[in-house]
């Protein structure tokens, strides 16, 4: 077993030097360097658009799908390695999408083969590219209450409502939704539908946020058609998809705080603080706080690769990514707090050239958001205290 | 390999765990304490650890040990945790055991037969101070004929007063604070001109001043090379840095599942009060704080298992964050029981005084944070 990965590792190691360009070995400098695919996706550069060819021909753009949906076939052994290797050679991610870290993983849960069959491959290639309808203006930490209506009409549903917090609604193919398809049930009113975003009758306007420009929109349906076999898993059970889907959302949330981008929090500080003749930061009460997250933070990295492996092993209480998100979430917003302090009147500064129009300040802002999609702080503290310490309802 | 126990460690923790419930609950401790023992931990419990393996669990099976790692050390320092059992384990099986694995065959031969069997009991003698700076040692061992001859004095010596031998580091070129010129010694307590005077800490257990007065000793009481004790020393403290990281999750364990019960079955204003949010959600907060501790413990014992160069690192991440979310273990479990939580017939106090001595011992958070800083150079 041991053997067999360190033969595979040398392979993709080798694999790897030869097929990833150079230019997808350097950090990333902003959002533009994301590949998010997508029929109305522009590729930043030609080595963007070949790294996700490339990757995506060997099923390396979603590793541990099975081959025929487009995936690798990998076992989470050798995906760990991937990932290790992809690390270590500093290789970019060849494709980032909510079809890969939310819908995909309910598809592969739920969906009937005809459905896996038309849409898996799809997203493993970033040919379509998936935004998720969920929340709505009276619907938030209570999801449940949502009022999005899908009427039967015989071969298919007729949708009606509001969405809001649709990320990226506006650069979207598809999207996944819940709505109501019975009034007389709270959670078991629910279905997940699947629709094209360009049906008719579909629309969506970009909220601002407070830090500037966002992802987010508000998306409305105005009797959109939606057919039948576009439900995922059974009509009014679309709350336990939803939940499903919710802890993968919430992993891929609480990432951030593991694999933040750009320089880390000391290498930021040491550039822009002085130091004394130790070599130690000349703001000292600083310096402590710093360390003090920089902790937290490297066991934070180690509870991910836990949780991870845990995952993989199908060894985790269901209610573990509430953990994970509440955590990984809290600690991004202490990580930019520090930045900005670090930082001083530098990046506070909005839209000169010097701040790269505010990177520091409208990133700073955009983490708070952090903790409250995907459900806030207290409803995975809620879930945590019920379901992992089974604590009573009050 | 995976952040998890595997197979065998998951068998390993279920023989620990009854072993050390049964033969060491809490109980044990407080009649410990009541009788004012003068040792601070039964020996025939000791001898036990011996029988069931323990006690050899680091050593070599070469030596008669069980060959395994940190990561099961670790295992039985969790259960020592969560039962608040007295014992001079992580000093001797985990601390000595690691120095005496850069040692010759002979001093080996002397030391690890009776620590693997329960009769042995060693202990680190290494701070100077009151606050953990192992890197700075002034006990001098100064070149004596064939041998040294050492003075200076050492604290914060667990269970030194009755150990039967003392890990020491001593200066043997350089000064105080230089980084090379340490030397560690196997030195018996029983020598001529060690004096050891013992004092009872907060939890009951008992840490010893050292003084050596001119101890004279060959050459064959050093660990390793003469002015190169630091690799080893370092390899010794990472060790017992994951060690009591261990201890801590576990002392966390037991105190939060005390509290847990405690605030299921408490009633106020008619409710449960485990059924309102304020306490809900700190007993949530604090859960995630005691998994993250978990993770960094168990990456520390893998990284040390597998001797990643990131093993000295990782015990410190581990050992502050341990510290760190053991202290809030201790805190919200006395808090939660309110009044009861306070008097000495309740159990949960023993938890609180218990932490606050492992959160001190190898260095406690601020001392890692700041140990982790200079590594990164900031």
């Amino acid at each position: 077993m041991a053997e067999h990965l360190d033969i595979f590792r040398h392979e993709v190691r080798d694999w790897l030097e030869a097929n990833c360009p150079p230019e997808m070995r350097t950090p990333m400098r902003s959002e533009k360097d994301i590949c998010w695919g997508g029929r109305k996706f522009e590729f930043s550069s030609d080595a963007q658009k070949q790294w996700l060819e490339v990757m995506a021909s060997r099923g390396w753009t979603v590793p541990d799908w099975p081959k025929e949906y487009g995936g690798g076939g990998l076992s989470p052994a050798e995906t760990k390695v991937l990932m290790q290797e992809m690390a270590a050679l500093g290789c970019r991610s060849p494709l980032q999408s909510f079809g890969i870290s939310m819908l995909g993983p309910a598809l592969l849960e739920y969906g009937t083969q005809d459905q896996k069959l038309e849409h898996l491959p799809k997203i493993a290639r970033g040919q379509i590219r998936w935004c998720q309808g969920y929340s709505e203006p009276n619907a938030g930490s209570d999801l449940a209450s949502l009022s999005t209506s899908a009427e039967d009409k015989g071969d298919h549903f007729l949708v009606n409502g509001q969405k809001v917090w649709t990320s990226y609604a506006d650069q979207a193919d598809w999207i996944f939704c819940l709505v109501r398809t019975d009034t007389s049930q709270k959670q078991g009113g629910i279905s997940f539908l699947l629709f094209d975003m360009e049906s008719t009758g579909v629309s969506t306007k970009p909220i601002l946020l407070i830090s500037g420009s966002s992802p987010f929109c508000e998306t409305f349906f105005d009797d959109v058609k939606v057919p039948k076999d576009q439900v995922l898993g059974e009509i009014n059970q679309g709350w336990t998809v939803a939940k499903y889907l919710l802890g993968h959302e919430r992993e891929m949330i609480s990432g951030m705080g593991g694999r933040a981008q750009g320089p880390s929090l000391p290498e930021y500080a040491r550039g822009k603080l002085g130091r004394d003749e130790q070599g130690r930061l000349d703001d000292p009460v600083l310096r402590a706080r710093i360390a003090m997250y920089e902790v937290r933070s490297a066991a934070f990295a180690a509870m991910s690769e836990r949780f991870i492996d845990r995952l993989k092993a199908r060894k985790i209480h269901p209610a573990q990514p509430s953990m994970m998100k509440y955590y990984g979430t809290e600690l991004n917003k202490d990580r930019h707090e520090l930045l900005m302090a670090a930082g001083g009147s530098d990046a506070l500064e909005w839209d000169s050239e010097a701040s790269g129009s505010g990177k520091a300040a409208r990133a700073w802002l955009r983490t708070k958001a952090n903790s409250i999609e995907g459900g806030t702080s207290e409803i995975q503290l809620n879930i945590i205290a019920k379901r992992i310490l089974e604590l009573p309802e009050g | 390999m995976p952040l998890f126990l595997d197979d065998d460690q998951e068998t390993l923790a279920d023989t620990v765990r009854p072993f050390m419930a049964s033969e060491a609950p809490i109980s044990h401790l407080r009649a410990l304490r009541d009788a004012d023992d003068p040792v601070g931990f039964s020996r025939d419990l000791w001898r036990q650890f011996g029988e069931m393996g323990f006690t050899g669990v680091l050593v070599d099976e070469a030596d008669g040990g069980l060959g395994m790692g940190h990561v099961e050390a670790g295992i039985v320092l969790e259960e020592i945790g969560r039962n608040l059992t007295p014992s001079p384990f992580m000093g001797t099986a985990v601390g000595a055991v690691e120095a005496l694995r850069g040692a010759d065959a002979a001093l080996k031969e002397a030391w690890l037969p009776g620590i693997v069997s329960g009769e042995t009991v060693a202990a680190l003698a290494l701070d100077e101070a009151a606050r953990h700076r192992p890197q700075s040692v002034g006990l001098k061992a100064e070149r004596q004929g064939n041998g040294f001859r050492l003075s200076g004095a050492k604290q914060f010596v667990a269970f030194g007063h009755v150990a039967d031998l003392l890990i020491v580091s001593a200066r043997t070129a350089g000064d105080v604070a230089d980084e090379d010129g340490v030397t560690l010694f196997a030195i018996p307590r029983s020598r001529a001109g060690v004096s050891v005077e013992a004092a009872r800490l907060a939890d009951s257990s008992f840490a010893a001043r050292v003084e050596l007065d001119g101890v004279e000793l060959d050459g064959s009481a050093v660990i390793g090379e003469v002015d190169g004790g630091r690799a080893i020393l370092a390899r010794v403290l990472a060790g017992v840095r994951a060690g009591a990281s261990s201890e801590m999750v576990g002392i966390a364990e037991g105190a939060s599942a005390m509290t847990l019960d405690y605030i299921k079955q408490r009633k106020q204003f008619g409710r449960v009060i485990g059924s309102y949010q304020a306490l809900q959600h700190r007993a949530a907060h604090l859960y995630c704080e005691m998994e993250v501790a978990r993770a960094a413990t168990l990456k520390a014992q893998q990284s040390l298992d597998a001797d990643s160069p990131d093993a000295d690192r990782d015990a410190s991440v581990a050992k502050a964050m341990a510290g760190m979310a053991g202290s809030l273990a201790v805190r919200e479990a006395v808090q939660m029981h309110g009044g009861i939580g306070m008097t000495d017939e309740y159990d949960v106090g023993f938890f609180m005084k218990r932490q606050r001595v492992l959160a001190e011992m190898f260095g406690d958070a601020d001392f890692h944070a700041d140990r982790l800083a200079r590594m990164e150079r900031y």
